[in-house]
Protein backbone atom coordinates (compact mmCIF):
# COMPACT_ATOMS: atom_id res chain seq x y z
CA UNK A 1 0.00 0.00 0.00
CA UNK A 2 1.85 3.05 -1.31
CA UNK A 3 0.06 5.62 0.86
CA UNK A 4 0.09 3.80 4.22
CA UNK A 5 3.42 5.29 5.30
CA UNK A 6 3.80 9.04 4.93
CA UNK A 7 7.10 10.57 3.80
CA UNK A 8 8.88 13.21 5.96
CA UNK A 9 7.90 16.04 3.57
CA UNK A 10 4.27 14.91 3.82
CA UNK A 11 4.44 15.20 7.62
CA UNK A 12 5.88 18.71 7.10
CA UNK A 13 2.89 19.63 4.90
CA UNK A 14 0.50 18.34 7.62
CA UNK A 15 2.48 20.41 10.16
CA UNK A 16 1.95 23.56 8.07
CA UNK A 17 -1.78 22.75 7.83
CA UNK A 18 -1.86 22.50 11.64
CA UNK A 19 0.11 25.62 12.55
CA UNK A 20 -1.11 28.15 9.95
CA UNK A 21 -4.81 27.80 10.90
CA UNK A 22 -4.73 28.83 14.61
CA UNK A 23 -2.18 31.58 13.92
CA UNK A 24 -4.29 32.93 11.04
CA UNK A 25 -7.51 32.76 13.10
CA UNK A 26 -5.80 34.63 15.97
CA UNK A 27 -4.73 37.42 13.59
CA UNK A 28 -8.27 37.64 12.14
CA UNK A 29 -9.75 37.79 15.62
CA UNK A 30 -7.38 40.56 16.70
CA UNK A 31 -8.14 42.52 13.52
CA UNK A 32 -11.94 42.14 13.72
CA UNK A 33 -12.04 43.04 17.42
CA UNK A 34 -10.63 46.50 16.58
CA UNK A 35 -13.29 47.25 13.96
CA UNK A 36 -16.71 48.76 14.67
CA UNK A 37 -19.67 46.35 14.63
CA UNK A 38 -20.55 45.21 11.10
CA UNK A 39 -24.23 44.68 10.26
CA UNK A 40 -25.94 42.82 7.41
CA UNK A 41 -27.18 46.23 6.19
CA UNK A 42 -23.59 47.17 5.25
CA UNK A 43 -21.91 43.95 4.06
CA UNK A 44 -19.35 45.93 1.99
CA UNK A 45 -17.56 46.89 5.21
CA UNK A 46 -16.41 43.23 5.39
CA UNK A 47 -14.47 43.84 2.16
CA UNK A 48 -12.72 46.94 3.53
CA UNK A 49 -11.83 44.92 6.66
CA UNK A 50 -9.72 42.64 4.43
CA UNK A 51 -7.19 45.45 3.83
CA UNK A 52 -6.41 46.17 7.51
CA UNK A 53 -2.94 44.88 8.65
CA UNK A 54 -3.99 42.13 11.11
CA UNK A 55 -6.70 40.80 8.76
CA UNK A 56 -4.23 40.90 5.84
CA UNK A 57 -1.63 38.94 7.88
CA UNK A 58 -4.33 36.47 8.92
CA UNK A 59 -5.33 36.02 5.28
CA UNK A 60 -1.66 35.47 4.26
CA UNK A 61 -1.36 32.70 6.89
CA UNK A 62 -4.66 31.18 5.79
CA UNK A 63 -3.44 31.18 2.15
CA UNK A 64 -0.37 29.24 3.38
CA UNK A 65 -2.74 26.87 5.16
CA UNK A 66 -4.89 26.47 2.04
CA UNK A 67 -1.92 25.67 -0.24
CA UNK A 68 -0.60 22.99 2.15
CA UNK A 69 -4.15 21.71 2.72
CA UNK A 70 -4.68 21.22 -1.04
CA UNK A 71 -1.36 19.37 -1.35
CA UNK A 72 -2.31 17.12 1.61
CA UNK A 73 -5.75 16.37 0.12
CA UNK A 74 -4.10 15.22 -3.11
CA UNK A 75 -2.52 12.25 -1.29
CA UNK A 76 -4.69 11.79 1.82
CA UNK A 77 -8.37 11.51 2.77
CA UNK A 78 -10.30 14.49 4.13
CA UNK A 79 -11.09 12.46 7.28
CA UNK A 80 -7.33 11.90 7.74
CA UNK A 81 -6.26 15.53 7.19
CA UNK A 82 -8.96 17.18 9.34
CA UNK A 83 -8.01 15.63 12.75
CA UNK A 84 -4.33 16.28 11.97
CA UNK A 85 -5.21 19.96 11.53
CA UNK A 86 -6.62 19.95 15.09
CA UNK A 87 -3.08 19.45 16.40
CA UNK A 88 -2.46 23.16 15.71
CA UNK A 89 -4.56 24.08 18.76
CA UNK A 90 -2.20 21.98 20.89
CA UNK A 91 0.88 23.67 19.38
CA UNK A 92 -0.61 27.09 20.13
CA UNK A 93 -1.48 26.14 23.74
CA UNK A 94 2.00 24.69 24.36
CA UNK A 95 3.65 27.81 22.87
CA UNK A 96 1.52 29.94 25.21
CA UNK A 97 2.58 27.77 28.19
CA UNK A 98 6.32 27.43 27.58
CA UNK A 99 7.10 30.60 25.61
CA UNK A 100 4.66 33.16 27.03
CA UNK A 101 4.49 31.36 30.44
CA UNK A 102 0.66 31.50 30.41
CA UNK A 103 -0.92 29.13 32.95
CA UNK A 104 -2.85 26.16 31.48
CA UNK A 105 -5.77 24.76 33.49
CA UNK A 106 -6.30 21.01 34.03
CA UNK A 107 -9.24 21.18 31.63
CA UNK A 108 -6.93 22.49 28.89
CA UNK A 109 -4.35 19.76 29.59
CA UNK A 110 -7.19 17.23 29.19
CA UNK A 111 -8.07 18.89 25.86
CA UNK A 112 -4.43 18.71 24.73
CA UNK A 113 -4.27 15.02 25.71
CA UNK A 114 -7.52 14.20 23.88
CA UNK A 115 -6.44 15.95 20.66
CA UNK A 116 -3.01 14.30 20.77
CA UNK A 117 -4.53 10.84 21.29
CA UNK A 118 -7.12 11.53 18.55
CA UNK A 119 -4.45 12.57 16.03
CA UNK A 120 -2.29 9.60 17.07
CA UNK A 121 -5.26 7.29 16.42
CA UNK A 122 -5.83 8.51 12.87
CA UNK A 123 -2.11 8.83 12.06
CA UNK A 124 -1.60 5.10 12.71
CA UNK A 125 -4.18 4.19 10.05
CA UNK A 126 -3.91 4.43 6.26
CA UNK A 127 -3.92 8.01 4.94
CA UNK A 128 -5.92 7.20 1.81
CA UNK A 129 -8.93 4.96 1.13
CA UNK A 130 -7.93 2.21 -1.25
CA UNK A 131 -10.21 2.04 -4.27
CA UNK A 132 -10.53 -0.86 -6.73
CA UNK A 133 -8.92 -0.16 -10.12
CA UNK A 134 -11.47 0.81 -12.80
CA UNK A 135 -11.88 -2.09 -15.28
CA UNK A 136 -12.32 0.40 -18.14
CA UNK A 137 -8.99 2.10 -17.45
CA UNK A 138 -7.28 -1.30 -17.19
CA UNK A 139 -8.62 -2.22 -20.62
CA UNK A 140 -7.53 1.12 -22.02
CA UNK A 141 -4.04 0.54 -20.67
CA UNK A 142 -3.74 -2.80 -22.50
CA UNK B 1 -15.98 27.72 26.59
CA UNK B 2 -19.34 28.68 28.03
CA UNK B 3 -22.25 29.80 25.89
CA UNK B 4 -22.39 33.52 26.72
CA UNK B 5 -26.21 33.75 26.78
CA UNK B 6 -29.22 31.77 28.06
CA UNK B 7 -30.73 29.26 25.58
CA UNK B 8 -34.16 30.95 25.36
CA UNK B 9 -32.92 34.35 24.12
CA UNK B 10 -32.87 35.59 20.54
CA UNK B 11 -29.10 36.09 20.92
CA UNK B 12 -28.69 32.33 21.35
CA UNK B 13 -30.53 31.59 18.11
CA UNK B 14 -28.58 34.29 16.28
CA UNK B 15 -25.32 32.73 17.52
CA UNK B 16 -26.56 29.25 16.56
CA UNK B 17 -27.44 30.51 13.05
CA UNK B 18 -23.97 32.07 12.65
CA UNK B 19 -22.20 28.87 13.79
CA UNK B 20 -24.48 26.72 11.55
CA UNK B 21 -23.69 28.94 8.54
CA UNK B 22 -19.93 28.58 9.18
CA UNK B 23 -20.17 24.79 9.67
CA UNK B 24 -22.37 24.09 6.62
CA UNK B 25 -20.48 26.31 4.18
CA UNK B 26 -17.14 25.06 5.49
CA UNK B 27 -18.16 21.40 5.15
CA UNK B 28 -19.51 21.95 1.60
CA UNK B 29 -16.30 23.76 0.64
CA UNK B 30 -14.00 21.14 2.14
CA UNK B 31 -15.86 18.20 0.60
CA UNK B 32 -15.88 19.83 -2.86
CA UNK B 33 -12.19 20.77 -2.58
CA UNK B 34 -11.30 17.24 -1.41
CA UNK B 35 -13.27 15.78 -4.35
CA UNK B 36 -11.40 18.12 -6.71
CA UNK B 37 -7.99 17.10 -5.35
CA UNK B 38 -8.89 13.40 -5.51
CA UNK B 39 -9.92 13.80 -9.17
CA UNK B 40 -6.63 15.59 -9.92
CA UNK B 41 -4.34 13.06 -8.17
CA UNK B 42 -1.06 13.40 -6.25
CA UNK B 43 0.21 16.98 -6.75
CA UNK B 44 3.80 15.91 -5.94
CA UNK B 45 3.74 13.48 -8.90
CA UNK B 46 2.15 16.09 -11.20
CA UNK B 47 4.81 18.63 -10.18
CA UNK B 48 7.57 16.08 -10.86
CA UNK B 49 6.25 15.59 -14.42
CA UNK B 50 4.90 19.04 -15.39
CA UNK B 51 6.66 21.36 -12.92
CA UNK B 52 5.08 23.79 -10.45
CA UNK B 53 3.29 25.76 -13.19
CA UNK B 54 1.78 22.54 -14.55
CA UNK B 55 0.57 21.55 -11.07
CA UNK B 56 -1.00 25.00 -10.49
CA UNK B 57 -2.60 24.90 -13.98
CA UNK B 58 -4.08 21.46 -13.25
CA UNK B 59 -5.69 22.73 -10.03
CA UNK B 60 -6.94 25.99 -11.59
CA UNK B 61 -8.61 24.20 -14.51
CA UNK B 62 -10.71 21.96 -12.27
CA UNK B 63 -14.34 23.25 -11.95
CA UNK B 64 -14.93 21.34 -8.69
CA UNK B 65 -12.05 23.27 -7.13
CA UNK B 66 -13.77 26.60 -7.83
CA UNK B 67 -17.07 25.31 -6.43
CA UNK B 68 -15.15 24.38 -3.26
CA UNK B 69 -13.40 27.76 -3.09
CA UNK B 70 -16.77 29.53 -3.48
CA UNK B 71 -18.18 27.76 -0.40
CA UNK B 72 -14.92 28.24 1.54
CA UNK B 73 -15.11 31.97 0.76
CA UNK B 74 -18.70 32.01 2.05
CA UNK B 75 -17.48 30.23 5.17
CA UNK B 76 -14.66 32.76 5.61
CA UNK B 77 -17.01 35.75 5.44
CA UNK B 78 -19.45 33.98 7.78
CA UNK B 79 -16.53 33.54 10.22
CA UNK B 80 -15.54 37.23 9.92
CA UNK B 81 -19.16 38.24 10.53
CA UNK B 82 -19.43 35.96 13.58
CA UNK B 83 -16.07 37.18 15.00
CA UNK B 84 -17.39 40.72 14.78
CA UNK B 85 -20.34 39.79 17.02
CA UNK B 86 -18.95 37.05 19.29
CA UNK B 87 -15.77 36.12 21.12
CA UNK B 88 -13.20 34.04 19.23
CA UNK B 89 -12.97 31.68 22.23
CA UNK B 90 -16.57 30.67 21.49
CA UNK B 91 -16.76 30.91 17.67
CA UNK B 92 -13.48 29.17 16.73
CA UNK B 93 -13.77 25.99 18.87
CA UNK B 94 -17.54 25.62 18.34
CA UNK B 95 -17.27 25.83 14.56
CA UNK B 96 -14.01 23.82 14.41
CA UNK B 97 -15.27 20.93 16.52
CA UNK B 98 -18.67 20.74 14.80
CA UNK B 99 -17.01 20.89 11.36
CA UNK B 100 -14.87 17.85 12.30
CA UNK B 101 -18.01 15.78 12.86
CA UNK B 102 -19.88 17.04 9.77
CA UNK B 103 -16.76 16.43 7.66
CA UNK B 104 -16.54 12.84 8.88
CA UNK B 105 -20.19 12.29 7.93
CA UNK B 106 -19.80 14.06 4.56
CA UNK B 107 -16.53 12.21 3.88
CA UNK B 108 -18.27 8.88 4.38
CA UNK B 109 -21.38 9.62 2.31
CA UNK B 110 -20.17 12.00 -0.40
CA UNK B 111 -16.49 11.11 -0.83
CA UNK B 112 -17.00 7.38 -0.06
CA UNK B 113 -14.00 7.48 2.27
CA UNK B 114 -13.37 4.53 4.53
CA UNK B 115 -14.39 6.24 7.80
CA UNK B 116 -13.70 3.27 10.05
CA UNK B 117 -13.98 3.08 13.84
CA UNK B 118 -10.47 4.51 14.21
CA UNK B 119 -11.40 7.69 12.28
CA UNK B 120 -14.72 8.15 14.12
CA UNK B 121 -12.96 7.85 17.48
CA UNK B 122 -10.28 10.27 16.30
CA UNK B 123 -12.83 12.85 15.08
CA UNK B 124 -14.80 12.64 18.34
CA UNK B 125 -11.66 12.82 20.56
CA UNK B 126 -10.35 15.86 18.67
CA UNK B 127 -13.84 17.43 18.79
CA UNK B 128 -14.07 17.03 22.59
CA UNK B 129 -10.41 18.08 22.94
CA UNK B 130 -11.02 21.33 21.05
CA UNK B 131 -14.00 22.00 23.34
CA UNK B 132 -11.90 21.47 26.50
CA UNK B 133 -8.98 23.47 25.13
CA UNK B 134 -11.25 26.47 24.57
CA UNK B 135 -12.14 26.67 28.28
Amino acid sequence: MAYAKLQPHQYMILGLVSVCTPLGDSCLSRGMAHLPAITLAHPASLITAVFTPWIALGIALLIGYFASYLIALSWADLTFVMPAAGLGNVVLALLARFWLHDPISIQRWVGIALITVGVGFVAHGPSLTERPTEPASEEAAR
Amino acid sequence: MTIPFPIVTAAFWTAAAMITAIVLTSTAGEVLTAAAMKSIGDLDEIRAVSGLKGAIRTVLTCPLFFAGVFFLALSFFSLLFALNHMDVSFVAPASASLTLVTNAIAGKFFLKENVDRRRWISAILVCIGVYFLAH
